[in-house]
């Protein structure tokens, strides 16, 4: 579905712009390697800098990487310019962390949803457009009155299962979900995963699951890499990492997450200053 | 030490009163905080943990008031600005989920330090500038003295937030109010910073009311919980019992969603619609009994 070969980014860093010429560039993907087969949930952990959100958006072609390849379905998609991207997009969407920030504010819920049914030509009439959102807005466990709400009248949970509907509604076969329940309550939370893998089973998606959070990433995928300062430090089956960390930033990410038991002495081997 | 609890609020009730009536935020919420003691308040956003944080510290936004119930520190009941006279900042202290919010912009660390040693300890300028340097020592900053001469957006989030942690102890308080304190952190920089709440609490035996959704954290730092709903104190016990036998359905419910890495085909069950819905029955019919009475 997805093959990623030495993808690199680099951005121009403004804060050593010198006074004359361009902004020297700064590299925050380092020749990072990926494959997602038809289907497949895989995670990407890290933490703040690491390059995990950056190495989503690149696979996605929302940003153009500085080299490496992107194929997605087995066709180069590295240098293809946005009108040719354009029908590939049905097919690869995004859910963002964010939905109060990718939701138009001053769209009802409906035409958020009815909007990309139209523009990629899935629906032949507004009606037909307006009676297909009704109807993901079910999906997505809304109810259908919920249509005529504006983003700002949903809670957060409820804001990103339209998220999720509008990543859906095209049938897409690959999603990138980008931190799609930090900012969630526990129990929202859960409610979204379920829901995530509802669809998945359902559609067949193929899914790249970015998260700072090692248990969701968990419970969701089946492979996963781990990422620090922009590289993949360790790649592997879930089940297989969690249990055998290899390298020593997995183990201290995974022994830095408070578990919901009483484990005395747990605080004490933190490791010290910054 | 004093023998008193630190804080000891009692059937405390906060409502919104506007043109439309009354909205209860709280509805008889009663805690104690021991002296030396982490007490947790867990709970989901809207049930409350802000709006009482911001009633111990008498910060709580127009048109919101306590309606009845008290808060006491040490014995002394907290009603008016009058009462915390003296207190904030230095015996009471706060550290907030958002360290930027809590530090001036325009102003040094070494200004905003200082400001608060001397204010509240009465401290000369150089014996309190080496006061700071002990501060930022004990809260593990590595280059004490250069991060005196920055300004907060110099430094990283967890820098800034081991800064407030510096402040908030600064003056030994007895009673610490955390509001989320390490919510917006990385898992590594959580574990540190939680480390650092424990030890400075330790130092300065201070009593710490710590908020938080995340009840992984509670176990790792709490004695005490108190599991909050809809601005009722569903529950309340020592840690160790709180995980060990819930007594509440919505706590266990609440367990049930918490991720678990340690137990994979456990976590992350979505709490019973159910089980919300007759919560917030119970806390409607509550409050209509209230009213009658």
């Amino acid at each position: 579905m997805l093959e990623a070969r030495g993808i690199e980014v680099a951005f121009p860093d403004r804060s050593r712009k010198p006074l004359i010429g361009p902004a020297p560039a700064r590299r925050v993907l380092f020749g990072i390697d990926l494959e997602i087969a038809a289907g497949e949930a895989v995670g990407v952990v890290g933490e703040s800098g690491s390059g995990k959100t950056t190495l989503g958006r690149a696979v996605l072609r929302l940003l153009r990487p500085s080299r490496g390849t992107v194929l997605f379905r087995g066709r180069d998609i590295t240098g293809l310019p946005e009108a040719e991207l354009r029908p590939l997009r049905r097919h690869m969407q995004m859910i963002f962390q964010d939905p109060q920030s990718s939701l138009n504010p001053r769209h009802r819920v409906v035409r958020i949803l009815a909007e990309p049914l139209r523009s990629f030509g899935l629906a032949a009439s507004a009606g037909e457009a307006r009676r297909q959102a009704l109807s993901l807005l079910e999906r997505v466990g809304l109810p259908a009155e919920y249509g005529a709400r504006y983003p700002h009248q949903l809670s957060g949970g409820q804001r990103q299962r339209v998220g999720i509907a509008r990543a859906i509604s095209v049938a897409p076969q690959f999603v990138v979900a980008d931190e799609i329940v930090s900012g969630l309550d526990m129990s929202i939370q859960a409610q979204i995963l379920d829901l995530l893998r509802a669809l998945r089973e359902e559609m067949g998606l193929a899914l790249l699951f970015v998260s700072h959070d090692l248990s969701v990433v968990r419970a969701v995928c089946s492979r996963v890499l781990v990422m620090l300062d922009g590289r993949v430090v360790e790649e592997g089956a879930c089940a297989e990492v969690f249990a055998n960390p290899q390298h020593d930033y997995t183990r201290s990410l995974l022994a830095a997450i408070p578990l919901p038991r009483i484990e005395p002495g747990w605080l004490a081997d933190a490791t010290d200053r910054s | 030490m004093s023998a008193l609890p630190a804080l000891s609020v009692e059937n405390l009730h906060v409502e919104i009163v506007d043109a439309r009536g009354r909205t209860p935020i709280l509805r008889g919420v009663s805690l104690e905080i021991g002296p030396g003691r982490i007490h947790g308040l867990v709970g989901e956003s809207g049930a409350g943990k802000t709006v009482l944080a911001k009633a111990i510290l008498g910060i709580l936004p127009a048109g919101a008031a306590v309606t009845e119930g008290t808060i006491r520190h040490s014995g002394r009941p907290l009603t008016d600005a009058a009462s915390r006279r003296g207190l904030l900042g230095r015996d009471i202290s706060m550290i907030l989920q958002d360290p930027t919010a809590a530090l001036n912009p325009v102003l040094r660390i070494e200004a905003q330090i200082v400001d608060v040693l001397r204010r509240h300890l009465g401290l000369s300028r150089p014996a309190s500038r080496g006061r700071a340097l002990a501060l930022l020592d004990a809260v593990r900053i590595r280059e004490p003295a250069r991060v005196l001469r920055q300004y907060p957006h110099e430094l990283s989030g967890g820098m800034r937030q081991r800064v407030v942690i510096a402040i908030a102890f600064a003056c030994d308080p007895l009673l610490v109010v955390a509001d989320e304190p390490t919510t917006a952190l990385d898992v590594t920089v959580q574990k540190r910073i939680l480390r650092l709440i424990k030890e400075q609490q330790a130092r300065s035996c201070a009593s710490v009311l710590f908020i938080t959704h995340d009840l992984g954290v509670v176990a790792k730092i709490c004695d005490a919980v108190t599991v909050l709903h809809a601005g009722r104190a569903l529950e309340t016990a020592p840690a160790a019992e709180l995980f060990e036998s819930p007594r509440h359905g919505y706590t266990r419910a609440l367990l049930a969603a918490t991720p678990r890495l340690d137990r994979p085909d456990a976590g992350l069950r979505p709490v019973p619609e159910e089980l919300t819905a007759r919560l917030l029955r119970d806390a409607q019919d509550y409050d209509l009994a209230r009213r009658d009475a």
